[in-house]
């Protein structure tokens, strides 16, 4: 029997604010452990919290963004449970009246547009990050908590289970990576844990609507992860079908290392959060103008920018899917264009040469030591003639670590391409004279022969010499 | 005997009769001698005490105008931080503590240069009516020893009726301002809910807390009320508004003011003599002018239900930090749930345990549309009630309790007796609206509390009404025994 996945996601994605939901503490990454708290956040007797409407605002922005319903009245609730890492031991999150409900995103597959439909997102505060001497709490002696993570405001994303694929969940989440990162609300960098995701997903022969019994897959650190995952557990669950067993719903952890996922918790019914009503904040109320400020706010979203690039600037299909999927490639590779280069030549050098050292570095295009305007000048010299190709490729890697302009690093290290005929004519003279073999097959009709010529004048030139010239002169000399 | 209030105290500091270090001096030696009687501190902050006077001092000394407030002893309870202090919350789990910041009442009173004797008792968490629920010690009423000062403000209640202080903080969740206030035969009110910042304050109940002022009289309320009154941005639930001069509502005449007496509230629990007593405070009403209309409040009998509901419920949720982790109590366990278990077994008392497990039961899954979100529509229904009646009466009189206070040990076997006696006092906390306890008459020699209520905000049309009564029945003004302060 053949199988479909039936997956739906949830992602926790951490705002960009500068200061917590609830209090003014740094959300800074990387401190010291415990320098960003204060007693709201360390949840100390008698504290109350104070909405950071900065958090209300990117909310509604990822929700415009995510063509979302934005709700005027909603409120927060208190999900009570008990864990160390949670100092009031109740999130502070919202339960029947979040934030944004019911809107969509778009994903491509195979060349196939599908619309994944979103549930729902609200607003909730981050806990803090447990330490344990040991593998897990319990075989711990001892266990640390920092809190600078406690308070750090979250969104959740609640997707419906419209995937039918680990290809789609990955699409999915680099989509929602690329909206909410162009309307600059959270970095969403998963190994940082800035995005986090769980999968659920279920099982169900091709062709049935009748959902199978659904598995929670957990700790997922990246997007491939989310794929390999998602295939590893529709592979477990088919095949337990398929031998006659059933599905337990549990929750199973994602085992990178080993590429498998391992059960880690079996639900017996569903978690008692006892929500209720947030008692210590006033329900929030969002009127129309404010909503419609913060649409005019919206920047070009990928989708929009892809369409323009391919309509505008003639990129085919794929240039234009790669450049548009991070705001930064984007703006740096419209920066590129301004500046007087041709999209496509622009477009392959952003995503071959630029794309690799962008990815050795792992960084974004924003934060590259080339500048759009010198990756322009770079170009320009191709265009120009003044360099081969060839020869811009062993310049970006010097402008890049030494600063220097295009135009410098050519002229410091000579790159100047070689056009001048009279210079040429007079290597090939000696690389005729050096070669009779080659020259005779060439001769006797073996034209392929001119091929090593040129390769070896374009050795001694140290490939300054203009490929197309040193062709032209060696058949003129070797015709005479 | 009148006791000695806020305001005399006030004019003898400004005229040069007594310097805020002799008064601070002497009542801490009238304190010295009552409280092994009363039991009214858990905390003995004299050392603070004697500096804050001494700056007052020199205030005066320099010529420069002092607030009403400064420089005269008052008292805090226990559940209202203050940096570098405990904040026990008579509790075991947090015996230890120390609070690292201050409350905003806190800081708006240090503003007014205030000078406190040290941490008042209360029933742990603020959960009960006698104070008899504290893990530390049982206070007793200063006008009978053998009575509780009621609850949960009860310390403070006592330390002004016994004179061990002038003045005190209290917080009220369903009446623990005023009922003990009532015990005591002081003022006692609970301002509208968000008009005292409730920043700092330990929560009980967060929807339902308010604090509140214990005087000797209803100038001393206004006194106290206009030093910690005032929108807090630290607190979500604080309402937007300027300042006001309280002080401006001692007016002598309720002359056209309408006052609703609800039946509902004198029905057949209220003791005879109490219903005698508030009867006549009707009659003095009406003799000085005020219009007498009877209102009804027919959702007032579910009330107590709803509060018993509701408070617990927010209270097992404000309670969960309280669990060995990162401040307070911690009894080692063998894991991290065996841990909390101990903890939380051995550092909350019977009645605060009680209420959690009430909280947590009423808001689990497949209870909680029967019993919170029921209790929720009762709340409304009560709010409906008040906001009709208010519409057309300035002002609504009923018993502060159905009886004076009781003796220690009574009730301490039966909660429910416990729970009905806070009948008169929760509907205001489920509505957020202001209600005041004044004394209104004795019997057996303890006094009678009688609530006024307004609308939301009518602080002012609630301390007029009460400075009047206390003008023209100036017999009620009475010191208890043990409240004659020598200076």
């Amino acid at each position: 029997m053949k199988y479909e996945s039936v997956i739906g996601l949830e992602v926790h994605c951490e705002l960009k604010t500068k200061t917590k939901i609830f209090c003014g503490c740094s959300t800074e990454f990387g401190a010291e452990p415990n320098t960003h708290v204060c007693p709201v956040c360390l949840g100390l007797p008698g504290v109350l919290p104070v909405l950071n409407k900065e958090v209300l605002h990117f909310a509604i922005k990822a929700g415009l963004a995510l063509h979302c319903q934005i709700l005027p009245y909603s409120k927060f609730d208190r999900k009570n449970y008990y864990y160390p890492d949670l100092p009031k031991n109740f999130q502070t999150s919202q339960f029947d009246l979040p934030i944004c409900l019911g809107g969509y995103l778009d994903i491509e597959v195979g060349g196939e547009t599908r619309r994944i439909r979103i549930t729902r997102i609200h607003m909730e505060e981050d806990a803090g990050k447990l330490v344990h001497s040991g593998a897990t709490i319990d075989s711990s002696d001892t266990t640390y908590v920092d809190y600078n993570r406690t308070g750090v405001p979250l969104l959740e994303i609640v997707g419906e289970p419209d995937l039918r694929s680990g290809e789609e969940a990955k699409a999915y989440l680099e989509k929602l990576r690329s909206i909410l990162q162009y309307l600059d609300v959270s970095d969403c960098r998963m190994e940082e844990g800035s995005m986090r995701c769980d999968a659920n997903i279920s099982v169900r022969p091709v062709g049935t609507e009748e959902l199978g019994v659904k598995t929670e897959l957990k700790n997922i650190n990246s997007f491939s992860g989310v794929q390999k995952g998602i295939e590893y557990e529709a592979v477990r669950q088919a095949g337990i079908l398929e031998d006659g067993g059933t599905i337990i719903q549990e929750t199973r952890g994602w085992e990178e290392g080993q590429g498998i996922t391992v059960s880690q918790r079996v639900k017996e019914g569903s978690n008692d959060y006892r929500y209720f009503p947030e008692p210590d904040l006033i329900p929030i109320e969002v009127s129309t103008d404010w909503i419609e400020e913060i649409r005019k706010e919206l920047p070009e979203m990928p989708d929009a920018r892809k369409k323009r690039f391919m309509a505008e600037l003639g990129l085919p299909d794929y240039d234009a899917n790669l450049l548009t999927l991070e705001k930064q490639t984007a703006d740096y590779f419209e920066a590129v264009v301004q500046a007087g280069v041709e999209a496509k030549t622009a477009s392959n050098w952003m995503l071959g040469e630029f794309a690799k050292k962008l990815n050795e570095e792992g960084i974004s295009a924003d934060k590259a030591p080339v500048q759009p305007q010198a990756l322009a000048e770079l170009l320009q010299l191709i265009s120009k003639g003044t360099i081969s190709g060839k020869i811009a490729k062993s310049v970006l890697p010097e402008m890049w670590t030494s600063g220097k302009s295009a135009d410098q690093v050519v002229k410091d290290k000579g790159l100047v391409q070689i056009s001048d005929t009279g210079a040429l004519e007079e290597i090939i003279n000696t690389v005729v004279a050096a070669n009779p073999q080659s020259v005779a097959d060439y001769k006797a009709g073996k034209k392929k022969a001119i091929g090593f010529l040129v390769g070896q004048v374009m050795k001694q030139t140290k490939g300054r010499a203009n490929p197309g010239t040193v062709n032209q002169l060696l058949v003129k000399n070797l015709e005479q | 005997m009148e006791p000695l209030t806020i305001h005399a105290l006030h004019d003898q500091l400004v005229k040069g009769e007594i310097s805020s270090v002799e008064l601070t001096k002497k009542y801490l030696a009238h304190k010295d001698a009552v409280e092994p009687k009363v039991q009214a501190f858990l905390s003995d902050n004299r050392g603070y005490a004697l500096e804050a006077a001494a700056i007052v001092d020199k205030k005066i000394a320099a010529g420069e105008s002092i607030h009403d407030l400064a420089g005269i002893p008052g008292a805090i309870k226990d559940n209202i931080c203050i940096k570098g202090q405990q904040a026990t919350c008579a509790s075991k789990i947090l015996e230890n503590f120390r609070s690292p910041y201050n409350a905003t009442v806190i800081e708006k009173l240090m503003a007014h240069d205030y000078v406190s004797l040290g941490k008042t008792n209360l029933d742990e968490f603020a959960m009960g009516s006698s104070t008899e629920n504290s893990a530390f010690q049982v206070t007793r009423n200063p006008w009978n020893t053998d009575y509780v000062p009621g609850g949960s403000s009860g310390g403070s209640a006592a330390a002004v009726a016994a004179g061990e202080c002038v003045w005190a903080l209290g917080s009220d969740t369903g009446g623990s301002i005023r009922q003990p206030a009532a015990y005591c035969g002081l003022v006692g009110m609970k301002p509208t809910y968000g008009l005292v910042s409730r920043y700092g304050l330990i929560a009980f109940a967060s929807s339902l807390d308010q604090i509140g002022p214990i005087t000797n009289d209803v100038t001393d309320c206004a006194i106290v009320l206009n030093a910690i009154a005032g929108h807090d941005e630290r607190d979500s639930t604080s309402i937007p508004q300027g300042p006001k001069d309280y002080k401006q509502a001692l007016v002598n005449d309720v002359k056209g003011m309408k006052i609703g007496i609800p039946e509902e509230y004198f029905s057949e629990g209220l003791d005879a003599t109490c219903r005698k007593a508030l009867e006549d405070a009707i009659e003095t009403y009406r003799k000085l002018g005020a219009e007498i209309v009877p209102v009804h409040m027919t959702h007032t009998k579910y009330g107590l239900a709803a509060y018993y509901i509701i408070a617990p419920a927010e209270a097992s949720s404000n309670l969960a930090r309280f669990d060995g982790v990162g401040f307070g109590m911690r009894v080692p366990g063998k894991d991290i749930v065996d841990m909390y278990q101990k903890t939380r077994s051995a550092g909350f008392g019977p009645e605060v345990k009680r209420r959690i497990l009430l909280g947590t039961y009423v808001l689990s899954a497949g209870y909680y549309d029967a019993y919170y979100l029921r209790a929720m529509k009762v709340r409304t229904l009560v709010k409906r009630d008040f906001d009709e009646a208010l519409k057309t009466v300035d002002v609504i009189l009923t018993p502060t309790a159905p009886d004076t206070a009781f003796k220690i040990g009574q009730n301490t076997d039966n909660p429910l007796a416990m729970y009905l006696g806070d009948v008169c006092t929760v509907t205001l906390n489920l509505t957020g609206l202001p209600g005041m306890s004044i004394c209104c008459g004795y019997k057996d020699g303890l006094p009678i509390g009688m609530q006024l209520i307004s609308k939301a905000l009518g602080e002012d049309t609630l301390l007029r009404a009460a400075y009047t009564f206390e003008q023209n029945r100036p017999e009620f003004h009475k010191r208890s025994p043990m409240g004659e302060v020598e200076l």
